[in-house]
């Protein structure tokens, strides 16, 4: 079991071949498994190389929006004209962390989105000039335990950290707000926009109670889930001020939208082709993470403005005269999100919902429950409903307990025949909405590809 | 409201801070089944502070990350009293995971801290460094049925019950109260207490009719429960069992 560890060069060396074999093998991704070698050669070559990159590494995590951030950094880090390692199109462990820093050549600076567990572990390793927490949400309880949990952890972790590291965090979420404030290097983001703010508390919404004292936070505003212009009555913890915040959000649909950004060097106007509040604190957080690396502001708009969608992310895909749309989420808030989103679309509303229990997923599906779907069949909508994935039945349970009256869905579990049965449903000049969770959006990414809609997986960046 | 209806009165216990396990699967579940077969539930909720009502017919107490329910034990444990006399005329309790450890005596926890339980089941919890996480099936032998009982788990309470109460089933796949002796939750007369959710109820729907009939019977209705199409329920348990199985 114990091998002597090589020396950097030669790991590195092996790796990358291992990588390429892989690709021309056809044997897919190569985005996991040089990393995994290169860490089993020499468990200490991910430290060192990203410590060698000059301008320095940014780590970014949060339970929902990391891939499509890190997507929003990475373009105006590109149109900055800056040699970029990142992992944009890989994994988020500390494999593929590796792999992209071997696939790097001479990288000025590292960009990484990393899972939340593997933060903490990460930032000691790479030392990071930046540091983005994004948000916490209830997530996947198998796997991450409980948000306190985390919470408790990232906290120890910024106590740990350089001083010299700059905290870029979100501080409309009380529970990130209540550990990051501290650190002497910070930059706070969030929404400043009334217009933008929600009635309630959705069911599912966590960490609102005060950190400090325990009493119920008062929200000034709500915008997703927990998060918000949030006080705490009892014992005065309050928001921080937001150091860069969106003002101004206009929202059109599913087409995208525009805001103003204000910041330390002024407003910066950006239009964006996401849609959806989740994208304006995407990228907000991408904002204030290009400014605190010293992107120019023009440089960062610009850049953003062509950011279209990481796939599985409001992702469009045409099918002949249909059009498919896919919102992954895999927890509620997320899911919540996306059914806002699809609300917002007055055509008649076809839907293929797809519920997977793999490891990527959460094995626990208990979280559907928690997912406020009963909005979905107000007013006779949707026109149809297709359910299909591992967990399909599940699926099909939260529905009929919902409706309460005659079961008005397909249960479909195999994904192909789901996505046909989909289809087949919204008519020829039809758009379907899929809903898929992680691991539910590679089998359809699989099916599309196999059809010839898509280009595989790894080709993606 | 209910105009005249068989109406079962449901006490949901901290619905703000219980919660985290999809609980509210087991409320809708509750009702909609009632409602299919023309009754009706109704709903007090039962938050900090207020008081508890002693003439529901069925008390839900579910799930909550640990900081919620230290927050809700002392509440609760001072309400203790009033639980237990609705319990005792006859009053059916459900409590899943975090709910389930407050019904026994006192929950302590990695740090020797101790959380005052209501004692209306005969068991102690203590929690452990590792969680005991992943599908579970049971064995159950309940109101005169035997049957399968499908979840998931995900504690890091180790539970052991005591000679007032027997468990709620025998461990097929999983690892239930604590992972050693091979049981899973605990029954005393119409009080169940379970660490399984997913939620409970939609995958196992003949348990929530026992649960139903029971409340009924305390509501004074001398109602039977005429049989439903359960297909899909029944789906969903056999995926859940099949999958359990594949894990091991």
């Amino acid at each position: 079991m114990k091998h002597p560890s090589l020396p950097l060069r030669p790991a590195a060396s092996a790796a990358r071949t291992a990588g390429r074999l892989s690709r021309l093998l056809g044997r897919g991704g190569g985005t996991t498994l040089p990393g995994l070698l290169l860490n089993r050669l020499r468990p200490q070559a991910t430290a060192e190389l990203a410590r060698a990159v000059p301008d320095g590494v940014i780590l970014l995590s949060g339970t929902n929006g990391k891939t499509t951030t890190a997507r929003l950094i990475r373009a105006a880090l590109d149109a900055s004209g800056a040699q970029v390692a990142a992992n944009t199109a890989g994994s988020n462990l500390q494999r593929g962390v590796a792999t992209a820093l071997l696939d790097a050549e001479a990288p000025d600076i590292a960009l990484f989105e990393v899972d939340e567990a593997v933060l903490p572990n990460l930032v000691e390793q790479t030392r990071p000039r930046v540091v983005v927490l994004m948000n916490l949400f209830r997530d996947q309880l198998d796997r991450y335990g409980e948000l306190e949990h985390l919470a408790h952890r990232w906290r120890s972790m910024i106590a740990d950290l350089e001083p010299g590291t700059t905290l870029v965090y979100n501080a409309d979420d009380p529970a990130l707000a209540e550990i990051a404030a501290d650190h002497p290097d910070s930059v706070a983001y969030g929404i400043e926009d009334p217009r933008q703010g929600r009635e309630a508390l959705p069911h599912a919404a966590d960490n609102t109670d005060c950190r400090r004292c325990g009493s119920p936070l008062q929200y000034q505003m709500i915008t997703i889930g927990h998060l918000g212009q949030w006080a705490c009555p009892s014992c005065g913890l309050t928001r921080p001020q937001p150091d860069v915040k969106a003002v101004n959000v206009e929202l059109n649909g599913m087409d995208g939208q525009q805001m103003a950004v204000a910041g330390p060097s002024g407003r910066l106007e950006i239009s964006l082709l996401l849609p959806g509040l989740p994208n304006t604190y995407n990228a907000v957080a991408a904002v204030a993470t290009a400014l605190a690396v010293g992107v120019a502001p023009a440089t960062i708009s610009g850049a953003l403005a062509e950011r279209g969608a990481a796939f599985g992310r409001a992702e469009h895909i045409d099918v002949g005269t249909r059009r498919v749309t896919t919102l992954l989420a895999k927890n509620p808030a997320g899911a919540n999100e996306n059914i806002r989103m699809v609300l917002n679309d007055n055509r008649p509303l076809h839907l293929l919902l797809l519920l997977n229990d793999r490891t990527a997923d959460g094995q626990d599906v208990s979280w559907i429950w928690d997912v406020d779907y009963e909005l979905l069949l107000e007013g006779d909508r949707p026109a149809s409903l297709t359910l299909g994935g591992t967990r399909a039945h599940d699926l099909a349970l939260r529905f009929r307990y919902a409706t309460g009256g005659p079961a008005d869905f397909s249960v479909v579990p195999e994904p192909a025949a789901a996505f046909d049965a989909a289809l087949a449903a919204c008519g020829p000049d039809g758009r379907v909405y899929v809903l898929p969770t992680y691991t539910a959006m590679l089998d359809l990414r699989r099916v599309l590809a196999d059809r010839g809609l898509v280009p595989e997986f790894w080709e993606d960046e | 409201m209910s105009g005249g209806r068989p109406t079962v009165r449901l006490g949901h216990l901290y619905p703000d801070h219980l919660n985290i396990y999809a609980d509210r699967g087991n409320i809708a579940v509750f009702r909609r089944r009632l409602e299919w077969r023309g009754m009706a539930l109704e709903v007090t909720e039962v938050g900090l502070g207020d008081e508890m009502p002693e003439d529901c017919n069925l008390y839900y107490l579910g799930g909550g990350q640990d900081r919620d329910q230290w927050l809700v034990a002392e509440d609760l444990a001072a309400k203790a009293d009033s639980l237990r006399r609705a319990a005792d005329s006859g009053a059916v309790v459900l409590a899943v995971c975090g709910g389930y450890q407050l019904m026994g005596h006192s929950y302590t926890a990695a740090d020797g801290k101790r959380m005052p339980g209501t004692g209306l089941l005969d068991l102690e919890t203590a929690a452990s460094r590792d969680r005991l996480i992943g599908d579970v099936v049971l064995t159950v032998d309940l109101d005169g049925r035997a049957s399968t009982v499908v979840g998931y788990e995900n504690h890091a309470g180790r539970t052991r019950l005591g000679s007032g109460c027997a468990p709620l089933g025998r461990v097929e796949k999983g690892h239930g109260n604590n992972g050693e002796d091979g049981f899973e939750g605990a029954v005393s007369g119409r009080r169940i207490g379970t660490y399984l959710h997913g939620p409970l109820l939609p995958k196992n729907p003949w348990l929530a009719d026992v649960l139903l009939r029971w409340a009924l019977d305390h509501a004074g209705a001398a109602v039977e429960l005429e049989p439903l199409d359960d297909a899909l329920e029944h789906e969903a348990h056999a995926v859940a069992t099949k999958r359990a199985g594949l894990k091991r």
